[in-house]
C-alpha cells in the first residue's frame, strides 16, 4: 500500500539550504493549527505536499503515514478495517494532518481513557536542524533499542526535527458506543467517572459543557448495556456530531474568539479555586478550556497551586509565556536537547519558548 | 580465571586515585554507605546477565537524595563514572559495574511513600520492587499493570531506565505509559522534576526520554506511577496447535476482530516441554505451540469475547482449547509461562535470553530461521512470545563449561538479532541495549542516528560519565563490529575507516 508523494528530498534539501544560510523556517502542514505555540518566524516550509499512507498493516495494529497525510484520510483508511486513532485527533476547522498531530501532541476526549499521542507513537523519521534524515523507533510495539527519539519529538511543536513519517499504534473500533447526558455538577464528574471505571463501565469520554456532563461509553455490546444501566442519565442524540464538534472546538462554548482560551492539565481529583472568566471541563476533570482576559498569573496562580498547568491556547499575546515557563534546570536541558537537534536553531525558532 | 573487558578503550578513558575517592565517599556515606573490600563489591560483578563480570572501584549504598547529589556531584568533579543499580537483574548488562567507576546502589532507597488509592497514583522510591506496588495497591482494588516475568525482584527504577514491559503490554502499555512522574538528579547533581501528576507536561516529552536511557541521562531517585483498577472479571483460556504458524494466524484474526487480550503468549514445543516439567501446569506437551490467552473486563464483557476467541482459534486450527475453570487454574495456567525461564534453567546448565520485537506476520519465517540457525550453530533454541505484541524470547542452550560455548551462543545470539532488524523489527523489545546488544546497535542504526543519540546524550551528560560504554555504540566500535559483519553485502557504516 503506497499513495501519495515522497518529498523527503525537497524537505532535507530545503532544511540543508536553511542550515547553511542560518535562515529560520516555519513548518507547515494543513495550516490548522497555525494559531497553536509562539508566534511563528522564518521563511514557511511547507511539508503537506509530502504525504500518503505508506504501510498499513490491520492486524498488527500499526500504520504509517508520510507527515502530510490528511487526519481524514488516515480516518478513513482505518475505519474501513474498523480501526481508529486511539488519541481522537482534532480537525480544527476541518483540516490537520499527521504530522501536524504528532508535532502539537493534541488529543481528543478518549484521551484519558484509551492514550495520549506520545503513547501512540512507535517511530519516525525526521530531518533534523542539519539537513540529516533519520529513522528512530519503528513499527513494532516494543522497541528500547536508543533513546526514544520519537516520543521526545511528539509535542516538541517541530522544534526538534521537521517530522517526515511515523508510524502509529491503531486501535479496533468499539463494537459499539453510546452517550448520555447527566445532571451532575462539573466537580463531580471525576469522581462520579472514577467509581464507573472500578465497575468496569467502559467510559470513553467525560465531558461538562457548562450545563451538564456527557458521557460516552465504548466496548462490547453487552459492556456498553451493562454500562448504560450503571450510569443511567438522558440518551444523547447525534451522538457522533456532539463529540466531533467537542472535539474540533465547534462546540458554541468554542466559538467567541474575542476572548482569549486557555488550556489547563490538572492531576486527577483537583480543582483550581478562584479561576476567572468561564470553562467547561474535559477528561473527566483533568482538562478545563477556560476563556477569560484575566492576566497569566490570574490563570496560573490557582492552577500550579494544585499541580497543574495552563497555555494559553488561542488568541492573547502570542510572544508571550504561552506555554508555562519551566524551571531552571529543567529549561536547562530543553535548551541543549534543542541544541542536540537544531544547532543552528532555525526549525520552528520560539514557537515552543523563546530561543 | 578473569573474562576479558567487555570495555572498550574509550569506555575506560578515566582515572582515578581509588584511595583520594574512598576519602571523599566516605565523608559523604558514613557506616555502610560506602562498600570498598572486594568480597564486597563482588555481590555487584554483575546483573542478571551472569556470563559479564567487572568489579567496580567502589559501591555506593546511599540512604537520602542529598547523599545522591553529592556523591555525582563529586563524580562530576572528578570525571568518576557512575552505573546505578536497582536490584540489579538487568538481562542485557545495564548495571554492569565500570572498571575505573562508583556502582551506585539504590537498594537502600526501597520505601512506598504513598498510595493515593481515590486519585489512583503510587508515589514510589526507585528500589521499590515492582510487585511490592501492586501488594500495596491490592486492598483498595488497584494494581500497577506492567509485569515482567522478574516482578518478584527487579525494581521499578530499573523497569523505568529500561522501559520494562511484561505479559500486559498490549492492553495496558509499558513502563512509559504507566509512569506520570520522575525525580532524578543530574550528573552536576541537580534535582530535577520530569513530567507532573497532570497530562501532558509543558515542554519536551523528557518523561519519556527517560524510560529506557538506561541510566545514561540522569539517575531516578522518585517515582510516580499510574494504577489501574482490577477489573471485574478475568478469563483464562490456553489453545493447542500442531503447527506454531497456525497459532500465529490465530493472534493475527483475534486482533482482527477487535479483541485486545490483557494478555496473549505463545510457547513453542521444547518451552511448553521444558515448563510443565517444572511446574505441572497441565501443559499439552504433545503441542507444537500454545496460546495462552486472558480476558478481562466485566462479566459480559469478557463471556462475549470469550466465545468469539474460542471460535476464532477453533476456525484457525486449534487443535485443543482448555478454559481455566477457576482462579487456581488461571493462575496454573499463567505458572507456565511466568516460569519459563528459571524452567529452561532446569534443562540446559545456561542459557541466553533473546529479546528481539518483530513484525506479528513474520513469526513464522523468523522460528523457521531460527531453527536453521541453531542446527547451524549446534545450539537448542526455546522459544517464548509475547504474541500479542511481537517481542520474542529466544532461550538459547549452551553450557558455559564447555570452551568456547558461550561465544557461540553469543553469535548465535547475534545471528537471531540482525534477523530481526532485516524483518523489520528490533534488537530489543524489553530487556535494553545495555553491554550485551551494543554491537548489534550498529547494524539497527546509521552513523546520522548513532550521532543524534550521542548529541541527546552530550545534553544531559556532556562528559559521558554516567554508565559509560553502554546503550549507545561509539563509531569507532561499530566500524570494527561491520568489519566483521558484512549484511546483504553492504557496509552498515561505509564512511569509516576499516580497522
Amino acid at each position: 500500500m503506497e499513495t501519495g508523494e515522497d518529498r523527503t528530498e525537497y524537505i532535507a534539501e530545503a532544511v540543508r539550504d536553511a542550515a547553511a544560510a542560518s535562515r529560520a523556517l516555519s513548518i507547515a502542514g494543513s495550516g490548522s493549527k497555525a494559531f497553536y505555540g509562539r508566534t511563528p518566524t522564518g521563511t514557511t516550509l511547507d511539508v503537506s505536499s509530502h504525504r500518503g499512507i505508506v504501510n498499513y498493516a490491520p492486524t498488527e495494529l500499526i500504520l504509517t503515514a508520510r507527515a502530510g497525510t490528511p487526519l481524514a484520510e488516515i480516518e478513513a483508511a482505518l475505519a474501513g478495517q474498523g480501526q481508529m486513532l486511539p488519541f481522537e485527533p482534532p480537525h480544527f476547522g476541518g483540516g490537520g494532518t499527521l504530522g501536524g498531530a504528532v508535532a502539537a501532541g493534541l488529543a481528543g476526549p478518549r484521551r484519558p481513557f484509551t492514550g495520549a499521542v506520545r503513547d501512540m507513537v512507535l517511530g519516525l523519521r525526521l530531518v533534523n536542524g542539519n539537513g540529516e534524515v533519520l529513522h528512530f523507533g519503528g513499527e513494532v510495539m516494543k522497541n528500547v533499542a536508543g533513546y526514544d527519539l520519537s516520543r521526545l519529538n511528539t509535542g516538541a511543536l517541530g522544534t526538534l526535527g521537521v517530522i517526515l513519517e511515523v508510524t502509529v499504534k491503531v486501535l479496533p473500533r468499539p463494537e459499539t458506543e453510546a452517550s448520555v447526558r447527566l445532571e451532575l455538577p462539573a466537580e463531580a464528574l471525576h469522581g462520579a467517572v472514577e467509581g464507573w471505571l472500578r465497575q468496569g463501565v467502559p467510559v470513553s469520554a467525560a465531558v461538562h459543557d457548562g450545563e451538564a456532563a456527557l458521557l460516552r461509553l465504548s466496548g462490547t455490546h453487552s459492556g456498553v448495556e451493562q454500562g448504560l444501566a450503571r450510569v443511567g442519565g438522558e440518551a444523547l442524540a447525534d451522538a457522533a456530531t456532539v463529540w466531533a464538534d467537542w472535539r474540533d472546538h465547534r462546540h458554541p462554548f468554542f466559538a467567541r474568539t474575542d476572548t482569549p482560551l486557555w488550556r489547563i492539565a490538572l492531576p486527577p481529583g483537583q480543582q483550581p479555586e478562584g479561576l476567572p472568566g468561564e470553562a467547561v471541563t474535559d477528561w473527566a476533570g483533568q482538562q478545563l478550556w477556560l476563556r477569560t482576559d484575566a492576566d497569566t498569573a490570574a490563570v496560573r496562580g490557582p492552577v500550579t497551586a494544585r499541580g497543574g498547568h495552563a497555555a494559553l491556547f488561542a488568541g492573547g499575546d502570542r510572544d508571550s509565556d504561552v506555554f508555562q515557563p519551566l524551571s531552571p534546570v529543567l529549561m536547562r536541558a530543553h535548551r541543549r536537547v534543542k541544541q542536540a537537534f537544531d544547532p543552528g536553531a532555525i526549525l520552528n525558532p520560539g514557537r515552543l519558548y523563546p530561543e | 580465571m578473569a573474562a576479558p573487558s567487555r570495555y572498550r578503550d574509550e569506555d575506560t578513558r578515566f582515572s582515578v586515585d581509588r584511595d583520594d575517592l574512598i576519602t571523599r565517599l566516605s565523608a559523604i556515606l558514613p557506616g555502610e554507605g560506602l562498600i570498598v573490600h572486594e568480597a564486597g563489591l563482588r555481590a555487584y560483578e554483575c546483573d542478571g546477565l551472569s556470563a559479564y563480570r567487572q568489579l567496580p572501584l567502589v559501591v555506593a549504598v546511599p540512604e537520602t537524595v542529598e547523599q545522591v547529589q553529592a556523591v555525582l556531584r563529586l563524580a562530576s568533579e572528578w570525571d568518576v563514572p557512575v552505573v546505578a543499580r536497582g536490584s540489579g537483574t538487568s538481562l542485557s548488562g545495564g548495571a554492569l559495574p565500570h572498571p575505573q567507576g562508583i556502582l551506585l546502589s539504590l537498594g537502600k532507597f526501597n520505601r512506598i511513600l504513598s498510595v493515593d488509592a481515590q486519585r489512583r497514583i503510587a508515589r514510589v522510591q526507585p528500589g521499590v520492587r515492582n510487585l511490592a506496588i501492586s501488594e500495596a495497591a491490592a486492598p483498595h482494588g488497584l494494581y500497577y499493570a506492567p509485569d515482567p516475568s522478574s516482578q518478584i525482584a527487579c525494581s521499578i527504577g530499573g523497569n523505568v531506565s529500561e522501559n520494562a514491559g511484561g505479559v500486559h503490554c498490549l492492553k495496558y502499555g509499558l513502563t512509559v505509559h504507566n509512569v506520570l512522574e520522575v525525580t532524578a538528579v543530574t550528573i552536576d547533581g541537580e534535582l530535577v522534576t520530569i513530567g507532573s501528576e497532570a497530562p501532558d507536561t509543558p515542554g519536551y516529552d523528557l518523561l519519556a526520554l527517560m524510560h529506557g536511557s538506561e541510566g545514561m541521562l540522569a539517575v531516578i531517585v522518585e517515582i510516580a506511577v499510574k494504577l489501574l483498577p482490577e477489573p471485574p472479571t478475568k478469563s483464562v483460556l490456553m489453545a493447542s496447535f500442531d503447527d506454531v504458524e497456525h497459532g500465529g494466524h490465530a493472534v493475527a484474526a483475534i486482533i482482527a476482530a477487535g479483541v485486545i487480550p490483557g494478555g496473549l503468549e505463545m510457547m513453542d514445543g521444547p518451552a511448553i516441554q521444558a515448563a510443565e516439567d517444572f511446574v505441572h501446569a497441565g501443559y499439552d506437551t504433545g503441542a507444537a505451540a500454545i496460546l495462552i490467552c486472558e480476558l478481562d473486563g466485566t462479566d459480559a464483557e469478557v463471556a462475549d469475547q470469550l466465545e468469539s476467541v474460542q471460535a476464532l482459534m477453533r476456525e484457525h486450527g486449534a487443535t485443543r482449547i482448555q478454559v481455566a475453570a477457576d482462579d487456581a487454574e488461571k493462575a496454573r495456567f499463567w505458572a507456565g509461562r511466568k516460569a519459563a525461564f528459571p524452567a529452561v534453567g532446569r534443562i540446559s546448565p545456561d542459557y541466553y535470553c533473546m529479546d528481539g520485537t518483530i513484525p506479528r506476520h513474520q513469526l513464522a519465517h523468523v522460528l523457521r530461521r531460527i531453527r536453521e540457525l541453531s542446527s547451524e550453530y549446534g545450539l537448542g533454541v526455546v522459544n517464548v512470545f509475547h504474541a500479542g505484541d511481537g517481542n520474542l524470547h529466544p532461550l538459547i542452550l549452551f553450557d558455559g563449561n564447555r570452551p568456547g560455548e558461550l561465544e557461540t551462543a553469543e553469535r548465535l545470539g547475534g545471528e537471531i538479532l540482525t534477523l530481526c532488524v532485516e524483518v523489520g523489527g528490533t534488537v530489543t523489545g524489553e530487556h535494553g541495549v545495555g553491554m550485551e546488544k551494543i554491537n548489534e546497535m550498529c547494524v539497527q542504526f546509521r552513523t546520522a542516528e548513532l550521532n543524534q543519540f550521542h548529541a541527546v546524550k552530550h545534553a544531559f551528560d556532556p562528559r559521558g560519565l554516567l554508565n559509560p560504554g553502554k546503550a549507545v555504540p561509539t563509531l569507532a566500535r561499530c566500524a570494527e563490529f561491520g568489519a566483521m559483519h558484512v549484511h546483504n553485502g553492504e557496509l552498515p557504516h561505509p564512511e569509516l575507516e576499516r580497522f
